[in-house]
């Protein structure tokens, strides 16, 4: 890690670890009597023992001018182990909470414990920790391969995934000590969004200036995606985070905006996280690792990019159908209601162009579990984008809303889609990147998968079912006109459901171990040298009939 | 000239970042513009009152928790969700509320008229024990409210930093915050007059968590709950115009 | 300027950028030039080799 940064970068990291370091130092000061300390302190003990790993390694060789013949590849393996760390760590959470519903007294009667504390824990640590850690790590890859231009520095690159990892940690750490903004996916406290912004802008220039460097004449599909999720997260994470801290010594803070205004952003916010957060990243994903691993160009180029534009304008405005039967204006909810409609177009696009892709090379899906992961992603994604502009109609909407569906639709994008597309990258690219004919073992991919699918169709199908029931009681009349059911009678019906989402959960969250194991044994495998320098998935180097650029 | 922009839209990897921020944003901008004069479709409530110190950090107790994770405090304009929780919510009614706290799941029931439906000793016990109220019950215990004592000394920040987000607490409300969180959970204290006479006549002064010695979290979270729904009356005037008609 | 005027300006003019946008577009990835690059980008990627280009 250090001895890939030359002297000059090793100075500029420990420049900028001790400004860290003294904010951390000026936190604690501050804070003292109150949580922002102890963040304080976390980010001094962070700062430090970065700086301590530097000035270990101060006086290595410096890497030599012929990497820069090579890709810069280092962060992105670090970036995948953190990934399948953030995944554990995140699904765990989820399980947990899950176990909450169904057996409320699982919390020690401590703060930290409760509900209302651990599933931001859950949220964050899979959406931010093991999405955001996957994406950052597949997008160096990917930009660097299709712009066949090497990272423009090697400091950045750590600067922006360990910053990040930084932000997770105050993130997670802040929730179990009940600092929180409240607002959905949005929940750390101002100093952590501000953190997220200065990493934002440093890895929105490490992606200018490769482009910028770039051999091909045309950016490759892949990169839009990723580029729109780093712009517009970059938007509306500084549009929903708008607040007025109470002091500089408190970690509390106010949002800018109130009522009605406050929920047409939060969810302007929200359904947009979920378009180019989990949405347009994980696509840029989709669009290089499946025809790589397919070794297959993609379906229709043309589509890819109507449904990149598509995608792009219409989501923007589709977040008011969160609101629908509110205190929010109704023309705002008509308008949001239309555009997810509409946005099915561009969504099954997408999804259609990765099954079409496939189409001709069934035989491998069936033989090899990686791309299978990536077609159910796919299909999954076909699915819950439909679910999600049919839940956006008023009269679905009036159902659905504050039910268990929700949830269940959450989840068949979050495992369907985004985890499942994020494995099946991962299972193609650790291989290139340590440099091995295939993973550890084929075999426990395949367990992963059947662990992962049977999870994830357990879990949609007990939330499908709860979420309608209960939507079906809050509403039910009996012959004499008066309302059916009470509140606690239907959270009674919902209690088989949620030991089922448990046991989905459980399942789900399996796979994840016996991927992290399978990944952590393909590294062990090259780091004691059995590389196999040849084999369709390793790259080629030197060869003479390998295809060179600019060909 | 259609070619010759589309090239440089390319060839400038800054281009295509414009042309994607500004695809996305006008979206955006389009959409919530009209909200920032929104102002203008909230309804009048010349009663609304602020919430007071304690009451605020009640409210800030609620977020900490994450309550707003599974009770929404918005009751939508339907049938069956008036008949259960009562008259739908109005904007006005969170006119003041930085953040909204609508919610988007109910695990547990809607909170927005829950404000004097059950007595002060019905929360403490629910909230130490939900179980030992409704037994089905799935909420976490939150026993360790009554052994917190409330932070209050610094409330005056607190709402120093509400008005500037625009929520009109006087000077004086201000400067005398810890003592009307201190006042308004001891009846019998001289401070408890400063509050009535700051927040109104109606404002709930009382020993919420039944222990009169000390201020606990429990006192701020109940207090907070007391007053979910009673800050204005606009939404029941609003249903009994709607039933005359 | 009042809630009403922005109001009617987001619902006319919103409506006019989306056809303008979507025509824009249709023009570009079907304008015929465009065709080559395209082709090269989708099967460019398919490329073995692992070096930055010179």
């Amino acid at each position: 890690m250090v001895s890939g940064l030359t002297v000059s970068e090793r100075q500029l990291s420990l420049v900028v670890l001790t400004a860290l370091a003294l904010c951390g130092l000026a936190m604690a000061a501050a804070g003292r009597a109150d949580a922002l300390g102890i963040h304080g302190f976390i980010v001094l003990a962070f700062s430090l023992g970065l700086i301590f790993l530097v000035i270990s390694r101060y006086n290595d060789p410096e890497p030599p001018t012929e990497r820069l013949s090579r890709y810069y590849d280092d962060p992105t393996k670090v970036g995948i182990v953190l990934t399948m760390i953030w995944a554990v760590v995140g699904m765990f959470f989820g399980v947990w909470v899950a176990a909450l519903l169904a057996w409320p007294d699982l919390t020690f009667d401590a703060g930290w414990a409760s509900f209302g504390r651990l599933r931001p824990v859950h949220t964050s640590g899979v959406i931010f920790g093991f999405g955001g850690n996957a994406l950052i790590a597949t997008s160096f890859h990917v930009l660097q391969r299709t712009s066949r231009a090497r990272l423009p520095d090697q400091f950045s690159p750590w600067f922006v995934l360990i910053g990040y990892n930084l932000f997770c940690v105050l993130a997670a750490s802040g929730y179990l000590m009940g600092l929180t903004q409240s607002k959905e996916y949005a929940e750390p406290e101002w100093y952590a969004d501000i953190w997220l912004v200065i990493v934002w802008v440093v890895y929105f220039l490490i992606y200018i200036r490769t482009l910028q460097r770039r051999k091909e004449p045309h950016i490759y599909v892949a990169n839009w995606y990723y580029m729109a999720f780093i712009l517009v997260v970059a938007v509306l994470h500084i549009v929903n985070n708008l607040a007025v801290p109470v002091s500089f010594g408190h970690a509390k803070s106010y949002s800018l905006f109130s009522g009605v205004q406050d929920a047409m952003t939060q969810w302007w916010y929200g359904h947009n996280a979920v378009a180019f957060f989990l949405t347009s990243g994980f696509l840029g994903m989709m669009y290089y690792y499946l025809p790589k691993r397919a070794e297959r160009p993609i379906f229709s180029y043309r589509l890819s990019i109507i449904s990149f534009w598509g995608i792009t304008f219409m989501y923007m405005w589709a977040g008011s159908h969160h609101l629908h039967y509110t205190a929010l204006p109704q023309w705002v909810q008509t308008l949001g209601m239309t555009f997810s409609l509409v946005l099915l177009v561009p969504s099954w696009a997408s999804a259609g162009n990765a099954l079409a892709t496939l189409n001709g090379a069934w035989d491998k899906v069936r033989t090899d579990a990686t791309l299978r992961f990536m077609m159910v992603a796919a299909v999954f994604y076909g699915l819950s984008t439909f679910e999600g502009s049919f839940m956006a109609i008023r009269a679905v909407n009036s159902l659905s809303h504050y039910t268990d569906w929700t949830v269940g639709h959450v989840h068949a994008g979050a495992l369907g889609w985004v985890a499942m597309i994020t494995f099946g990258s991962l299972y193609a690219l650790v291989p290139w990147m340590w440099k091995q004919e295939r993973m550890y073992s084929p075999k426990l991919v395949e367990v992963h998968f059947w662990l992962a699918l049977t999870g994830t169709i357990i879990y949609v199908f007990a939330m499908w079912n709860s979420g309608i029931i209960q939507g079906l009681m809050w509403r039910t009349y009996n012959d004499s006109g008066t309302l059916a059911y009470s509140f606690i009678d239907s959270l009674v019906a919902m209690h088989p459901y949620y030991i089922a989402r448990t046991v989905g959960g459980l399942f789900f969250l399996a796979g994840a171990i016996v991927a992290s194991w399978n990944v952590w044994m393909t590294i062990r495998m090259a780091r004691f040298g059995q590389s196999q320098e040849s084999g369709a998935d390793v790259p080629v180097y030197g060869k003479a009939d390998a295809v060179q650029a600019g060909e | 000239m259609k070619e010759f922009f589309h090239r440089k839209i390319e060839r400038n990897a800054i281009g295509f970042v414009l042309a994607i921020v500004g695809v996305a944003s006008i979206g955006g901008i389009v959409e919530i513009a009209p909200l920032f004069t929104i102002g203008e479709t909230v309804e009048e409530a010349p009663d609304m009152r602020l919430y007071t110190p304690l009451e605020l950090a009640g409210r800030n107790i609620y977020i900490r928790e994450g309550c707003y994770a599974c009770h929404s405090q918005m009751i939508r304009t339907l049938r069956d969700e008036v008949e259960r929780y009562g008259p739908f919510s109005l904007a006005v009614e969170s006119q003041y509320d930085h953040p909204m706290l609508w919610g988007s799941k109910r695990t547990g029931p809607d909170l927005a008229r829950l404000g004097d439906k059950y007595s002060d000793a019905w929360h403490v016990a629910h909230l130490i024990n939900p179980r030992d109220v409704v037994p089905e019950s799935v909420m976490p215990k939150y026993g360790w409210l009554m052994r917190n004592e409330l932070k209050y000394d610094d409330l005056g920040l607190h709402l120093a930093a509400q008005r500037k987000v625009g929520v009109p607490y006087t000077d004086d409300m201000i400067a005398n915050a810890r003592w009307d969180a201190y006042g308004q959970a001891n009846p019998d204290s001289s401070y408890a007059q400063g509050v009535a006479e700051r927040y109104g006549e109606a404002t709930n002064i009382r020993v919420f968590d039944g222990e009169p010695a000390r201020i606990t979290e429990m006192d701020a979270l109940v207090a907070y709950l007391q007053i979910l729904g009673r800050l204005t009356d606009a939404a029941h005037q609003t249903a009994a115009a709607a039933a005359e008609e | 300027m009042d809630h009403e005027t922005l109001v009617a300006f987001a619902k006319s003019w919103g409506l006019f950028y989306l056809i303008i946008f979507a025509v824009g577009v249709l023009v570009y990835v079907f304008w015929p030039s465009n065709r080559k690059r395209f082709d090269r980008a989708k099967k460019s990627i398919l490329d073995k080799d692992d070096r930055p280009g010179e």
